[in-house]
C-alpha cells in the first residue's frame, strides 16, 4: 500500500554538446514502508540523479515511480530530504528553521511549538532553539535538517550523502541518530552514501549501483541495522561478516571504477 | 583665540603621543618581529598625531596661525606691499631686481624688433626693389635715433635737472621716513583714522549684509593702516607714487632727437600716401616701422650713467623700508607660506594658499553663521524646520481626480452671488489639501533637500530594483527582456543623462530624483540579480520538499538569500547618488549642497566652497556609516556558515 515502486525507470542527459548520458536505465524495485535502503556505487552511477526524481526535482524520461500508489510528479511534503551541506536557512534561528514546513502550512504556532520541542530534544538540540545556524557546527547543522525534515512527519525521507562533510566522530554519532530515528518513527528511508561501511552499518537493504549506463547492479539484504539498533556500533565493524561483505562490495566498485577509466583511456 | 589654543594644544598632543607611542613600544608583549600585521593594529596616538598633523598643516598654509598669534600683521604687510607696488615702476628702470636696464632691454628689443623686419622686407617676394630700398632706409633712420637717446652729450639741461629733483625727493623721504614721528600725524588726523580702521573691521571678517540678511564676502586684508609702523609705510607708498608719476612724465627728448623723429614720421606718412591700393604690403611694413619708432620715443630711454644718481637713492630707500619693516619680514617669512600679501593699486589681497585654503577660524565662524536659520545660504537656511499643515501633505499625496470622477456637478454660485457647497466640492477641498488640520514640523533647507533627493531616489530604485532583479535572476524572459535596456543605459555615466533629463524634466527635484532613480536602478537590478541567480540550489529543493509554494520560496527563501547583496548593492548605490546628485546640483537647481557650492565659486567664496566639501563628507559618512550598522544587524550570518 504505502510502498515506493518504480517501474522502468530511464533518465536521458543530454550535455550542451549533444551526448547523451543514460544516467538511469531501466530501474525496477519495490521499498516496502519502513525498509531502510543505502544506496551505494561509485560517482556517476546516478544515485543522486535517483534521489532527485524520487524527491520530484526532475522527471524521469520515461517510466514511472509512485509513492502510496500516486505518481510522482514533483516535489511533495510527504517526501522530505535532508541534503549533504544541510541546506539550512542561516537567515533563521535553529527553532525557525525545524519548524519552516509547519509555518509554510501556516500551522497553529502553539501546536508547532510544542512540535519543535520535541523534535529538538529528540535530535539533541534542547535549549539550542534560539542560536543561529551559522553558529552550528556541522554535525548539529546535519540534527537541524534532520528535525527540520521530520517534523513534516513525511512518509519517506531522502538522505543525499548526509553525513559525507562530517568528521569521523561526529558522523558514528550521527548513524547511531539515523537508526534510533529509523526506529522510533518507522520511516521508509533511502540514504545515498560514499562510504561502504555506512551503507553496510545503516542499510536494512543496500543496493550497489553501476555507472554507464546507471543500474542496480547488486541487491543486498543487511542484518546490521536492526542488530545496530541494540549493540554498538563499533562492535558491528568487527563482526567477520560484516568485514566480509565490505571487502567484496569495495571490490565490486573498485572494478567498476577501472572499468571506466579504461573506456576513457 | 582658539586658533592659538588649538595650535598649542596640538603641540602637546603630538609631543605626548610620539612619547607614549615610544613607550609602548618598549613594553610591548607581542612578537615585535617585521612583517607581523599584529604591530599595525590599535594606534589611536597615531591617529591623534596624523590629525594634528593635517590640522596643523591646514592652520599654517591657511595663514590662520599668522592670523591667531599676529592678528595685524597682514594689515601692515598690506601697507609694506603698497610701498613695494608704489616702487614697482621705478625699480625696474634699474638693474636692482632685474638683470639690466630697463634703457638696454628696451634698446636690445627694439634692435630685434628691426632686424626681424628688415629681413622680411629683403626676402619678400611681394615687394618690389624700389620698394625695398626706401623700406630699409626707413629702418636704418629709425635704427640712428637711438643714439641721439643714449648720447650723455645730447641731453638736456632741464630733463638733467628734472632728474636730480626727482633724486632729491626721494632721498628726502628716505631721510623723513627713517624719522620716528614720520608721518608727522596730527591729532584729528589720528582720530580720523583709527576710525576708519574701526568701521572696516580686522582680518578675514564676515559680516552679514543687514537689508537680505545673506552673508557677505570676508574682508580679506584690512587696508586702513591700524598700526603706526603701517602709517609709514602707507604714506610713504603715497608719496613714492607722486614721484614715480613724476618721473614717467620725464621724456629724454633733445631738439635733435625731436627734429629727426618729426622727419621720419612725416617722411613715411608721405610715402604711403603716395602708395596705390595694390601696395598694401609696402603700406604695412612702413606702419610698423612707424610703430617702432614711436615706442622708441616714449620708452624712457636714458644716457647709461644719467640716472646713477637716482638708482642710489632708490637703493638706499630701499635699505631703510627693509630695516623699518624689522619683525615684519620674518612674521611674512615663516607665517605666510606660499604666498604673501600683495598690492595692486588701492586694494591689498592674499596671494598664494592663504586666498584658496580658508583659515579654520574663519571657516568655523561662517559655518555658524551660516547654521542660523535666518542666515542661511540665498535665503534658504542649511537644515531648519518649519511647520506645515498636514493638510498640505493630504493634499499633495491624494490626486486630484478623486474628486471629479465622483457623480454629480461642482457647486455654482447662485445669482445672489453664493457658492453652496455641495460634497463633490467638499471632496475637491480635501483633495487639494484647502482645509486646516494641525501643523507639524517639517525639516527643509540645503541639506535637507540634498538628503531627501538621494533618499528618494534610493528608495524609487529600491522598489522597483530588487524585486525586477529577483525576477531576473530567475526568470529566462525576463533577464533576456531587460537586459537590453539596462546595458544600454547602465554604461553611460550618470552625469551624461543629466542635461538630457534636466531639461526634460525641469531643474527641481523631479529631474534630480530620476536621475538618482536611474543610477540606483540599475545597481539594484544587478546586485538583485546576483543576489537571486547565487542561490543554492539545495536551499530550493529543502523549501520545495518543506512543502513551500512558489511564491514562500521567493519570499522565505531566496529574498532573504538575496539580502547580503542587495544591501551591498544599496551601499554601493548611495554613493553613486550621493556622488551624482552634487554634480547635478552643480548643473541646475535653486537648492541644495551641491548648488551652494556652486554659487559659492562664483563668488570666490572659499570659505563656504570648503563648508560644502565637509558637510558632503560627512554626509557621506554618515550614509555608510548608517547601511554598515543596518548591515551587521540585518544579515549577521553574511561570511559565516
Amino acid at each position: 500500500m504505502s510502498d515506493l515502486i518504480s517501474q522502468n525507470l530511464n533518465m536521458i542527459f543530454k550535455t550542451p554538446k549533444g551526448d547523451t548520458v543514460h544516467a538511469l536505465k531501466d530501474l525496477n524495485f519495490t521499498l516496502k514502508k519502513g525498509e531502510l535502503l543505502t544506496v551505494l556505487g561509485p560517482s556517476g552511477c546516478g544515485k543522486t540523479t535517483l534521489l532527485n526524481i524520487t524527491a520530484g526535482f526532475i522527471r524521469p524520461t520515461s517510466g514511472s515511480i509512485t509513492l502510496n500508489d500516486k505518481e510522482i510528479d514533483g516535489p511533495g511534503v510527504e517526501r522530505g530530504m535532508v541534503f549533504q551541506q544541510g541546506a539550512l536557512f542561516e537567515w533563521l534561528t535553529v527553532a525557525e528553521n525545524v519548524n519552516f514546513g509547519l509555518r509554510m502550512k501556516k500551522e497553529d504556532p502553539i501546536e508547532t511549538q510544542k512540535k519543535v520541542d520535541e523534535w529538538l530534544e529528540i535530535v539533541g538540540l534542547k535549549g539550542f532553539g534560539n542560536t543561529p545556524t551559522y553558529q552550528l557546527s556541522g554535525g548539529m547543522q546535519q540534527r537541524v535538517a534532520l528535525a527540520r525534515c521530520l517534523i513534516n512527519d513525511p512518509d519517506l525521507i531522502l538522505m543525499d550523502e548526509p553525513l559525507g562533510a562530517l568528521d569521523a566522530l561526529t558522523r558514528e554519532k550521527m548513524q547511531s541518530l539515523v537508526l534510533k530515528i529509523w526506529k522510533e518513527t518507522g520511516k521508509t528511508i533511502i540514504l545515498i552514501t560514499h562510504s561502504v561501511e555506512e551503507a553496510l552499518l545503516l542499510g536494512e537493504r543496500l543496493y550497489v549501483m553501476a555507472p554507464r549506463p546507471g543500474r542496480i547492479h547488486k541487491e543486498y539484504n543487511l542484518p546490521f541495522a536492526s542488530m545496530g539498533l541494540k549493540e554498538d556500533l563499533r562492535e558491528i565493524k568487527k563482526n567477520k561478516d560484516f568485514s566480509q561483505k565490505r571487502e567484496e562490495i569495495l571490490e565490486m566498485i573498485w572494478n567498476m571504477e577501472e572499468e571506466i577509466m579504461g573506456k576513457e583511456n | 583665540m582658539i586658533t592659538q589654543i588649538v595650535t598649542f594644544l596640538i603641540f602637546f598632543a603630538v609631543i605626548g603621543c610620539i612619547l607614549y607611542g615610544r613607550r609602548l613600544i618598549k613594553t610591548e608583549k607581542v612578537d615585535a618581529v617585521f612583517g607581523n600585521p599584529e604591530r599595525a593594529l590599535g594606534g589611536t596616538h597615531w591617529i591623534i598625531v596624523g590629525s594634528s598633523f593635517l590640522l596643523l598643516i591646514w592652520l599654517y598654509y591657511s595663514w590662520d596661525i599668522a592670523k591667531g598669534f599676529y592678528p595685524k600683521s597682514a594689515n601692515e604687510l598690506c601697507q609694506v606691499a603698497k610701498v613695494n607696488d608704489s616702487l614697482l615702476g621705478l625699480k625696474y628702470q634699474f638693474p636692482i631686481e632685474e638683470r639690466e636696464f630697463k634703457s638696454t632691454s628696451q634698446i636690445k628689443k627694439e634692435n630685434k624688433n628691426l632686424r626681424i623686419i628688415q629681413n622680411e622686407i629683403q626676402n619678400s617676394e611681394k615687394l618690389n626693389n624700389q620698394q625695398k630700398t626706401i623700406l630699409i632706409s626707413f629702418i636704418s633712420k629709425t635704427n640712428q635715433l637711438i643714439p641721439l637717446l643714449t648720447n650723455e652729450d645730447l641731453i638736456e639741461n632741464v630733463t638733467k635737472q628734472k632728474i636730480n629733483d626727482i633724486t632729491g625727493k626721494i632721498n628726502l623721504l628716505t631721510e623723513n621716513f627713517q624719522k620716528p614721528d614720520y608721518p608727522f600725524e596730527t591729532e584729528q588726523e589720528l582720530s580720523q583714522r583709527l576710525r576708519a580702521v574701526d568701521e572696516e573691521g580686522g582680518w578675514g571678517i564676515t559680516k552679514v549684509d543687514a537689508g537680505s540678511g545673506s552673508i557677505e564676502n570676508t574682508l580679506e586684508v584690512p587696508l586702513v593702516p591700524a598700526t603706526e609702523r603701517g602709517v609709514k609705510f602707507h604714506a610713504a607708498a603715497k608719496e613714492l607714487n607722486l614721484i614715480s608719476d613724476e618721473f614717467f612724465k620725464l621724456r629724454n627728448h633733445n631738439p635733435q632727437f625731436k627734429n629727426r623723429i618729426k622727419e621720419l614720421k612725416n617722411e613715411i606718412k608721405s610715402y604711403r600716401k603716395d602708395l596705390s591700393d595694390n601696395e598694401e604690403i609696402a603700406s604695412t611694413y612702413a606702419k610698423n616701422i612707424v610703430k617702432i619708432a614711436r615706442r622708441i620715443e616714449f620708452a624712457s630711454i636714458y644716457p647709461p650713467n644719467a640716472l646713477d644718481n637716482m638708482q642710489a637713492a632708490i637703493i638706499k630707500f630701499e635699505n631703510a623700508q627693509k630695516n623699518a619693516q624689522g619683525g615684519l619680514r620674518f612674521i611674512d617669512m615663516f607665517l605666510f607660506p606660499a604666498g604673501t600679501i600683495v598690492a595692486s593699486g588701492p586694494s591689498c589681497s592674499e596671494q598664494g594658499s592663504g586666498r584658496w585654503l580658508p583659515k579654520p577660524s574663519d571657516t568655523l565662524n561662517k559655518f555658524i553663521l551660516m547654521s542660523k536659520p535666518s542666515v542661511g545660504y540665498k535665503d534658504i537656511p542649511l537644515l531648519w524646520i518649519q511647520m506645515v499643515d498636514v493638510s498640505k501633505m493630504i493634499g499633495f499625496i491624494l490626486p486630484d481626480w478623486i474628486a471629479d470622477i465622483l457623480p454629480g456637478e461642482y457647486p455654482v454660485h447662485t445669482k445672489d452671488g453664493i457658492v453652496k457647497q455641495n460634497f463633490k466640492g467638499g471632496v475637491l477641498k480635501i483633495v487639494t489639501g484647502d482645509f486646516n488640520l494641525f501643523k507639524v514640523p517639517v525639516p527643509y533647507g540645503h541639506i535637507w533637500d540634498s538628503f531627501l533627493r538621494v533618499f528618494l531616489g534610493l528608495i524609487f530604485g529600491i522598489l522597483i530594483g530588487v524585486p525586477l532583479g529577483l525576477f531576473m535572476g530567475l526568470n529566462r524572459f525576463a533577464k533576456g527582456f531587460f537586459d537590453p535596456l539596462i546595458e544600454l543605459y547602465r554604461p553611460v555615466p550618470p552625469l551624461a543623462w543629466a542635461p538630457l533629463i534636466i531639461s526634460v524634466l525641469g531643474i527641481d527635484n523631479t529631474g534630480k530624483v530620476f536621475l538618482l532613480f536611474m543610477v540606483s536602478l540599475s545597481i539594484m537590478i544587478i546586485s538583485a540579480r546576483a543576489g537571486a541567480s547565487g542561490t543554492q540550489l539545495s536551499k530550493i529543493h529543502a523549501a520545495h520538499s518543506l512543502g513551500a509554494s512558489k511564491k514562500q520560496i521567493l519570499r522565505y527563501v531566496i529574498f532573504p538569500n538575496s539580502l547580503p547583496e542587495i544591501l551591498t548593492g544599496i551601499r554601493v548605490a548611495v554613493g553613486m547618488c550621493w556622488g551624482t546628485l552634487v554634480a547635478a546640483e552643480f548643473l541646475a537647481g535653486t537648492t541644495g549642497i551641491g548648488f551652494v557650492e556652486n554659487v559659492a565659486k562664483k563668488y570666490f567664496q572659499y570659505e563656504v566652497i570648503w563648508i560644502t566639501i565637509f558637510i558632503m563628507g560627512l554626509l557621506g559618512l554618515l550614509f555608510d556609516i548608517t547601511l554598515r550598522k543596518i548591515i551587521n544587524k540585518t544579515i549577521p550570518w553574511r561570511g559565516k556558515g
